[in-house]
This record gives structure tokens, sequence and C-alpha cells, in this order.
């Protein structure tokens, strides 16, 4: 059902709660394209056979193309790029993409996380390609993108590089690791209607990953649980990546009928998380791989009686 | 079909046993797996001058008593109020097929509630009912003007048209503002599908006075709509305003079906399943048909939430899809049976 899908890629990805800001930035763009930047020719690509002008429609491959060194030739990014800061943002819809717009500024290659509404067909019929960098299911699938966009831009060896540095940091970062005898049960509240992960997602491996286990399973990664299923399975340790979407805080768990009675409410193990890093699959995966590994490092090794 | 006094009382106990039925099943069966001996002790425990070890945990009692127990009482609620709404649509258009649903009154609240969502952030979960009683009302308003204009008060199938035409509407509208302000795009459209979560009792106790009070008013009229059922003319000589009746209970039922819309989201088809079943049951006369439907519409959602909670375990599964699953077929019998009537 096409509800479903929606409403869970609107989880997945970070809601930009910026339009001032991003219609700004559009204004701003314009002014720049009309007046002063008469380089990046649309029609063609320079002499390496790098794209002169890119458009993101993801804000996972915005932040993947600014961290291997392609932002300069990054023309525009849709309106729900929040990073870097000094990403191009524009009014442009990642989410209900119009090849007219995108068209407007003058791209050679176009990156998405999927070909909403016959994207890829209309831009190929104006010559444009499109590089679609589906949400990843692991973390070589990153990698593998990373690796795929530097190829396509033109910046190979720094993805290559950029690749090899998250994968020693995050192998020090799982190596250091406690021992602990059994996996800590985690429950990761993507919304207040209590959509969460299971092992099998992109989110469910990093856990695994770190030695944490989601007390979910079925519902294709992404189950609706009720608060009873919650409450019966009682989590070693509960992540918040609704805190900007939905005002949710480890008070506001505790307040939750019921909830009061959780080992992870009465221990103090609710935290919250920047659900913008949690919801990409880009280079910043090592912030949340480190910033879950600080978290529940400290949780004792062996579990509580529940 | 006339009913004998015996008769009569045997049908309403017959209900209200196919209730208490369906509230203990429900309360035995959940994802969490409470044995049904801890949860009856447990419930036995809460007696006055009983004290017996139930044997669940603190954790194991707040799920029974502040997450199962307020679910399965705002399902009851929901479906008693979305049956005698149905039952009230029925009877006051004197249409077989008219159901808060098909009528644009859930589609036209949804607006109101999804616009109470996305821009009175503010205003809090008290100010969604009025804003889908606003929406609800205005929908009704809309369907039975068009309905009324195009084809008659009397056409049946027409009504509905408008109706279906109205819901459109509101939906669209609905969707628009929801693209607008996509980041409250999951919390709409998970209200949209219908769906029982509780926050402890608090949904619970403001959807109460609504449903309460609408209902009395309901169930108050039933010889009003019996004779009305008859006709105009024939309720006037007996001193009914008909005019006066119908604009009072649709807006009795209007406020009643948007009071548990905001609460229960969009639960689609209570309004037409049950009142026609009871029908087939104890016939047409009011007196038994309101106080039947309540009954029965609260036992049928709670049957719904069961299979709702329980079918796709641990995950939930949306009422709305359980009921319109069992509605939509239904609709269709009950559309099939109208048309060779008229």
């Amino acid at each position: 059902m096409p509800l479903t899908v929606r409403g869970r890629t609107a989880g997945r990805r970070g809601a930009a709660r910026r339009p001032i800001a991003a219609a700004t930035g559009a204004l701003l763009l314009l002014i720049a394209a009309c007046g002063s930047d008469p380089a990046p020719s649309g029609a063609d690509n320079d002499a390496a056979g790098q794209p002169g002008a890119i458009v993101s429609l993801s804000p996972t491959a915005t932040e993947m193309l600014f961290a291997i060194g392609a932002g300069d030739q990054v023309v525009a990014v849709d309106d729900r790029s929040d990073y870097p800061e000094q990403a191009p943002v524009t009014d442009l819809s990642g989410y209900t993409p119009n090849v007219e717009a995108v068209l407007g500024y003058d791209p050679d290659l176009v990156v998405t996380n999927a070909d909403t509404g016959d994207l890829v067909a209309g831009l190929r019929r104006a010559g444009v390609e499109t590089l679609i960098l589906p949400a990843a299911r692991t973390l070589d699938d990153t990698y593998a993108q990373l690796e795929q966009l530097g190829a396509a831009t033109g910046h190979l060896a720094e993805a290559a590089a950029l690749v090899a540095a998250v994968r020693t940091e995050i192998d020090t970062i799982v190596a250091d690791l406690p021992d602990r005898d059994a996996p800590l049960r985690y429950y990761h509240e993507l919304d207040n209607t209590y959509y969460t992960v299971t092992d099998d997602t992109y989110l469910g491996e990093i856990y695994a990953m770190l030695g944490l286990r989601s007390i979910a399973t079925g519902g294709d990664g992404y189950p609706q649980l009720s608060a009873e299923f919650v409450l019966d399975q009682n989590p070693d340790v509960i992540f918040l990546a609704d805190g900007q979407c939905c005002g949710v805080t480890p008070e506001a768990v505790a307040a939750r009928a019921g909830w009061g009675e959780l080992a992870a409410v009465r221990e103090g193990r609710v935290f919250t998380l920047d659900e913008d890093i949690a919801s990409r699959w880009g280079p910043r995966v090592v912030d949340l791989v480190r910033e879950v590994a600080r978290l529940v490092n400290p949780v004792p090794a062996v579990r509580p009686t529940s | 079909m006339i009913a004998s006094p015996a008769r009569r009382a045997l049908v309403v106990a017959c209900a209200v046993l196919a209730l208490v039925v369906a509230v203990f099943v429900s309360i035995l069966v959940g994802p969490a797996g409470l044995t049904p001996r801890g949860v009856l002790l447990d419930m036995a425990d809460q007696l006055p001058y009983v004290r017996v070890e139930s044997g669940l945990t603190p954790r194991q009692q707040a799920i029974l008593w502040k997450i199962r127990m307020p679910r399965i009482v705002l399902g009851a609620l929901v479906g008693a109020m979305l049956a005698l709404a149905g039952a009230a649509y029925q009877g006051v258009f004197r249409n077989p097929l008219a159901d808060p649903y098909l009528l644009g009154v859930s589609s036209g609240a949804g607006l109101g509630a999804t616009l109470a969502i996305v821009f009175g952030a503010a205003a809090g979960f008290a100010g969604v009912p009025v804003a889908a009683f606003v929406g609800g009302l205005l929908a009704v308003g809309a369907t039975y003007t068009l309905g009324r204009t195009v084809g008659g008060v009397r056409s049946e199938v027409v009504v509905i048209l408008a109706g279906v035409a109205v819901a459109a509407f509101a939906n669209a509208a609905q969707t628009f503002f929801m693209q607008l302000h996509d980041d409250t795009l999951r919390q709409v459209y998970s209200w949209m599908l219908g769906r029982l979560a509780t926050d402890g009792w608090t949904e619970v106790l403001v959807v109460l006075p609504y449903v309460v009070a609408t209902a009395a008013v309901i169930v108050a009229h039933r010889r009003t709509l019996d004779v009305m059922a008859v006709g105009d003319v024939e309720a006037a000589s007996l001193g009914i305003d008909p005019a006066r009746v119908r604009l009072l209970l649709v807006c009795v039922a209007t406020l009643g079906t948007a009071a548990v819309v905001a609460a229960g989201g969009l639960i689609g088809f209570v309004g037409i399943v049950v009142p026609h079943a009871v029908r087939l049951l104890v016939g047409h006369g009011h007196r038994l048909l309101l106080p039947l439907s309540l009954i029965a519409g609260a036992a049928f959602l709670v049957v719904a939430d069961v299979a709702a909670r329980t079918l796709m375990a641990p995950a939930e599964l949306p009422i709305g899809v359980v009921t319109a699953a069992v509605g939509a077929p239904f609709f269709l019998l009950v559309l099939r049976r109208s048309r060779g009537v008229s």
C-alpha cells in the first residue's frame, strides 16, 4: 500500500525545518545563477569528463557529494538537504520531484534516491544523466554508493579515502566495545506512533554491530508496534529518533501511561538521537556509530532482571 | 417483524452477552503474553473485599490497566458511536445506505482534524474534536444539499454519490495540506487509517462525554424516528416537526462521530454493517434498533481491534483496514438489496 511506503520514507529522511532559509537560499542561488556564474555550461562536461553542474534531490546524496569533495560542482540541492551548511538549498522537492524545476538548474547530473514520477525518463529526454542511490540496506551499500558517486563526479580517489577512513574508525569503535554475555535489547522509536526498526535493516545492522538487538521483528523491517508489546519486551535501552519530528523527549516517554515501569526508563537509559543522522545512510553514519557506542558502553554488561 | 416483549428482552440480553464476551476475549488477547489466569486474578483483585495474588509483575499490570483496558474501552465507545450515528443517519434521511463514512462526515471530520493537527499543534488534543465536528457538519450539509438539488431527497443513491464527491473533495484538500506540511505526514496518515492507540485513559475521558450525551439524545428520539419513517406529513399531523428533528439528530450524530473520529481516526463501514445486521435480526423499529446498534457496534469494534492487534503481531494492523475488509462486501450486499426494493 502506497500509504505505508510513504510513511516509512517520511521517517527515514530527516525533515528540513527551515522553509524560510530554503526559500532564501533558492533566491540567492537564482540571483547567482542569473548574474555572475557562466562557467558550468549545462550541456557538456568539462575536459576531465566531470559533470560541471550536479543537482542532488536526496539529503544523503548531498552529504556524500560534499564529503567526497564534489561540493563545488553541486548547483542545487532539495529542500530537505540541510547538511552541510554550505549546500545550496533550494525549494526543489526530492519527494515529489518536478522535472522542469530540476532542469531549471541546467544540471549535467542529477542524484536522487528513487525514480519518483518518471523523473529519470524525463531527465533523459532532456539529455541529463541520473544516478539513483536508494536507501542503503547495509554499511557496504553506503561504501559502494560513495565510490559510485566518486566515479561519477571525478572524485574516486577522495571517495576511496573517505570509505577507508570511515571503515577504520568504525572498526576501532567496534573493537573497543565492552564484552557482554547477552546483547542489549533496544527499541528505536521512529515516530510517536511506535514505528521501529528490526535487526534486518540498515540501522538494525549498525546496532547489531554494536552488540544490540531490536525487540521488533517482521513488518518488512519497519513494523509499527503497540505500546503493549514494547512494555512486554522491556527493552534495555530506548533510542528516540523522533525528537525533531514529534517532540518526543525522555521525559515524555517516562510520562506515557505504563511506560514508567520500563527498565530503560527507570535506569535512565532513554536516549535522544539526531534523527537526521539516524535516518540517512551517508558519511555521517560514523557519527551515529560513535554516539550509540558512547551511550551504551557504560551500560552494565549484566542485564538487570526485569 | 413484530417483537414480543419477551423476544425483545432476549435479543437485548444476547447483544449484551456478546459485548461482554467480546470484551473478555479482548482483555485476554494481545501481543504481550499475559496468562489468562493472571489477568483474571488481577481483575478479581481489583474488586472490593477481594485479595488475591495474580502473579503479574507491575509492568504486566501496567500493560493490562494502562494500555489494554483503555484501548478496549475506547474501541467500544468508538464502535457504539459510529453504529448509532449510522442508524440515526439512516433513519433521518430514510436512506439505508447512509453512514458517517459514506455521507462524507468522516472525511470532513478528517479534514478538520488534519487542519487542527497541521496548523494547531499548540491547541493540543482537545481542539481536534471541535475542528473535526465543524468539518463533519460542513461535509454532511454539503452532501445533503447537493443530493437534494440533484436528485430530490428520496433518491438514496444520489445522496450517497454526493457524499462520495464531498468525501473525495475533503480527502483531496486533506492531502494538499499534508503535502504542504509533510513533516506531519506520517502522523496524519497513521491517524487516517484508524488506530485505537491510547495514552492511558486520556482519550477515553475526552470522548466519553460526547458519546454519552449524543447517544442519549439519539436514543431518546427512537419513537420519533419510527413515526418519521412513515412520512413527514404523518409525523407533522402527530405534532412532530420533522425538519427540526432532522436538523437536531444530524447535528448530534455528527458531533458524536466527530469526537470518535478525532480519537480513533477514519474507521469506516461500522455505521452501515452494524445497523443492517441488527435490522436483519429485529426489523426496522427504532425502539430496538438504536439501543441494539449501540451495543452491537461496541462489540463489533472490540472484536475488530482484536484482529488488528493480533493478525500481524507484534506489528499492528490499522483497524480501519479490518472494518473495511468486512464492511465493503457487506455494503455491496445492502446496496443490492436496497436497489431490489426501490
